[in-house]
């Protein structure tokens, strides 16, 4: 039963990431790649109609692991408070700016929203990286110092960075050089997704820059993922435990190298949502990957005293885990049909239908 | 540990009171916008359409101010409350996220083409999301007021011997005594709200001698709405949820109504006073004999216990803060019903349009709605307090351990500030979008 909710949490934040993601790159490309007007309201047009959907994904998300590991829940949530709360005022200033920026027609305040939710992506799509970093190298739970444990067991709490930024130093930070390399993957990597849904949903001028950028960012982010698996490895060795014992999670890293790999096409692609597909399956396949070198793992624990916080001692118990699976099955058809509809009611390129006005 | 607790309770009682002025209005204002679309379909008047999606427009940005301050909400258990939120996580951690499964993607998905899809939907269709916005924002409602009967009321739990809670029933947390009553007398409360809303905007337009037709409309519609909604919201709902705090919580009850000593010959209802603590007794009151005995047990003489009858451990923490904010509530709550009253008196006899002082109240009456909801939840919580779950968790059990009081303070003051620009750009463009009114969005 743990296991099963793991799964429906691994897919669930998967989820996020692929719809939220393209939001956050669309963001970050609106920065620095849209240049007039014309083609910043076609980047905010492209994700008018979808962000809001897509960012209850997280909001769900965090209901479910609150109710299924309410201990990993507590432990993570007050142990990474500084960037979290960072986290929460970016999503506030990115909202804010997208909604706001269409309400008064006027330069000045369009190009202050505009540069918000810019920012607030761009650094919100730094920030998840560095998370993930995070909880993949682990965090020292109990605060434990010479051998003794300063808090309760699964508590910790982590100041955004110390002088030295090794991530293997005792007294860790939120940023260090490992953790900084991932943000700076996940940055890449949104950024191409971002692209590739503009593409998809318009048909603004921006289209034909985009395609030779995704090619160079795409060399940058290859490097940069062989780089991170090497680190990876050198911080965190047993990663690659399950992978040895079970063959089958390797389709992971498989999906994942497709996908990159197929981005390299993009100038070729005749259809425009291949594109996309291809970014999804990247992040899917290296989002699942990091999920399968971590089981049971949910935070890895730095010390040898305190046990790493997993699925089974991190859970609710067993009849709550089997109650929630009743509404969930019920309520997750109900999400997967409204989803249909959305797509199928907006779908097709914005300026073909011109919903993007209102 | 003191001024922990203290900036930890700042922070939550803050982002919360400013969570709550959006979602009150959006919850009464999606019913009043389903009931503009229907009167379109089956009258096919534009008039009503162009109401609906007039609404829509303040629905909109109230519900985009939801659900941005609403993210913190979330957070701030882990954050602020890590301890709550291990130990009970996986009762209340259930209706929070059955209320991000079932109702935000409801909400999100059909807003989304409610705004950007008339024309791709049609009519009936757009009447149809229009409809699921309005489930999915009560449902919502239902849920988190199911989360917060649990605490007020706990049921279907076990506490194992790590001190966590452990569900034992999962159909006790939705047949729980607390919830329908709170349920309605908060969904009443919300529509007061929108009904308030909707009527001052009408006042506004008729007294500046703009949109007259939709100022007229407006009044009709929040006046009757409001109407309703202002007497449900006394009887039978409040009425219901006082019987449940007498039954559950009698020393809660004594706090609020501000009863230190048990009169055993039928007890007083006080309209004004002030509670003294260090008498223990309430000063310059005014009061009706009887008339809570009455009220509460339909008998006059009835017995009610007063404060002085329990010890003073279980007190609630803040008994004067407490006593004020629901005798605010109540107040607020009976005048309603009074201007409320007169309007559809005046509505009924066809003079509401042209009666100034009634739509000069009418329109500067949009803050007491807003203060008497704050003041509801304020009772409700201060009622609770020291428990977090009550009687059985103490509020400085439940706070992060490893969280300091500087962080805490830090991030409380972020949220000041942050909140304080939201809302100031917000007054500003809801004001704008009234002032440009439906008329001018329809030639847009």
């Amino acid at each position: 039963m743990e296991t099963f909710w793991f799964v429906v949490l691994v897919v669930m934040l998967a989820t996020y990431i692929v719809l939220d993601g393209y939001d956050f790159g669309a963001g970050i490309v609106h920065l620095f790649v849209a240049k007039n007007d014309e083609e910043r309201k076609a980047v905010t047009n492209a994700i008018g109609p979808f962000w809001d959907a897509n960012e209850v994904w997280l909001i769900a998300s965090g209901g479910v692991l609150f109710f299924a590991f309410p201990t990993l829940y507590a432990s993570s949530f007050s142990g990474f408070y500084l960037p979290l709360m960072l986290v929460l005022w970016l999503l506030i200033f990115r909202a804010v700016g997208l909604e706001l920026r269409g309400q008064l027609h006027n330069r000045l305040w369009e190009r202050v929203w505009d540069t918000a939710f810019g920012m607030a992506s761009l650094l919100l799509a730094l920030f998840f990286g560095a998370a993930l970093g995070n909880v993949v190298r682990g965090v020292n739970l109990g605060m434990v110092e010479n051998g003794v444990s300063q808090q309760e067991a699964p508590y910790f709490f982590l100041p955004l960075w110390n002088p030295t930024f090794d991530p293997l130093a005792a007294h860790q930070g939120i940023i260090d050089w490992f953790t900084i390399v991932l943000g700076v993957v996940s940055v890449l990597s949104l950024s191409i997704h971002g692209a590739n849904w503009i593409i998809l949903k318009t048909n603004s001028t921006i289209n034909a820059r985009l395609r030779p950028l995704i090619f160079k960012l795409n060399v940058i982010l290859l490097l940069l993922v062989i780089a991170s698996a090497l680190l990876w490895h050198y911080v965190r060795p047993v990663a690659i435990s399950n992978f040895k014992q079970y063959y089958w999670l390797w389709i992971f890293p498989v999906i994942a190298v497709i996908g990159l790999l197929g981005q390299f096409r993009i100038r070729a692609f005749k259809k425009d949502y291949s594109g996309f597909i291809c970014s999804s399956l990247f992040i899917v396949g290296s989002f699942g990957s990091t999920a399968a070198s971590m089981f049971p793992n949910l935070l890895p624990s730095t010390n040898s005293i305190n046990p790493s916080l997993t699925v089974h001692n991190a859970s609710a118990n067993a009849y709550g885990l089997s109650a929630g699976l009743s509404w969930f099955i019920v309520a997750a058809i109900l999400v997967i049909v409204y989803f249909i509809i959305q797509f199928r009611v907006f779908k097709g390129k914005l300026d073909d239908v011109g919903y993007g006005e209102h | 540990m003191e001024d922990m607790i203290l900036y930890n309770r700042l922070q939550f009682a803050f982002t919360i009171t400013f969570h709550y002025l959006f979602p009150q209005l959006t919850m009464g204002l999606s019913l009043m916008i389903v009931y503009f679309k229907f009167m379109f379909l089956r009258t096919h008047l534009i008039h009503f359409n162009d109401a609906a999606k007039f609404w829509m427009k303040i629905f909109a940005l109230n519900f985009a101010m939801g659900v941005v301050t609403g993210i913190p909400m979330e957070f701030q258990f882990g954050t602020n409350w890590a301890k709550f939120s291990e130990l009970t996580g996986s009762i209340v951690g259930q209706t929070l996220a059955m209320e991000g499964m079932f109702s935000f993607f409801l909400e999100s998905s059909f807003l989304g083409m409610f705004i950007f899809g008339e024309k791709l939907l049609g009519q009936k269709l757009h009447f149809f999301a229009g409809f699921m916005v309005f489930l999915g924002s009560w449902a919502s409602g239902y849920l988190i007021i199911a989360t917060h009967s649990w605490m007020q009321h706990p049921v279907g739990y076990e506490i194992l011997e790590n001190g966590k809670f452990a569900l034992t029933n999962f159909g006790a947390l939705f047949s729980n005594p607390w919830l329908w009553p709170s349920y309605l007398h908060n969904q009443a409360g919300s529509l007061i709200t929108a009904s308030f809303f909707v009527s001052a905007v009408g006042a506004f337009y008729l007294l500046s001698d703009r949109h007259a037709a939709f100022g007229k409309l407006f009044l009709k519609t929040g006046v009757v709405f409001g109407v309703i909604s202002s007497i449900v919201v006394a009887f039978p709902t409040g009425d219901l949820v006082a019987k449940n705090v007498v039954k559950y919580q009698p020393v809660t009850f004594a706090a609020m109504e501000g009863i230190f000593e048990t009169e055993d010959g039928g007890a007083e209802i006080i309209l004004l006073g002030q509670p003294d603590m260090i008498n223990k007794q309430l000063d310059n009151k005014i009061a009706v004999p009887n008339i809570l005995s009455f009220l509460t047990y339909q008998r006059w003489d009835a017995q009610i216990k007063g404060l002085n009858e329990f010890q003073e451990s279980v007190h609630p923490t803040n008994v004067p803060g407490l006593y004020y904010a629901y005798h605010i509530m109540a107040g607020l709550g009976t005048i309603f019903i009074a201007i409320m009253s007169i309007s559809a008196f005046l509505l009924f006899r066809k003079k509401l349009y042209t009666t100034k002082w009634i739509l000069w109240i009418l329109m500067f009456a949009i803050p007491f709605p807003y203060i008497a909801n704050t003041a509801g939840w304020y009772t409700a919580e201060l009622g609770r307090q020291p428990w977090l779950v009550y009687n059985l968790m103490r509020m400085v059990k439940g706070v992060s351990p490893t969280v300091s009081s500087g962080n805490t303070l830090f991030t409380f003051l972020g949220f000041v500030g942050l909140y304080i620009l939201l809302g100031l750009l917000f007054f500003m463009l809801v004001l704008k979008i009234i002032r440009n009114g439906p008329a001018i969005k329809a030639a847009h």
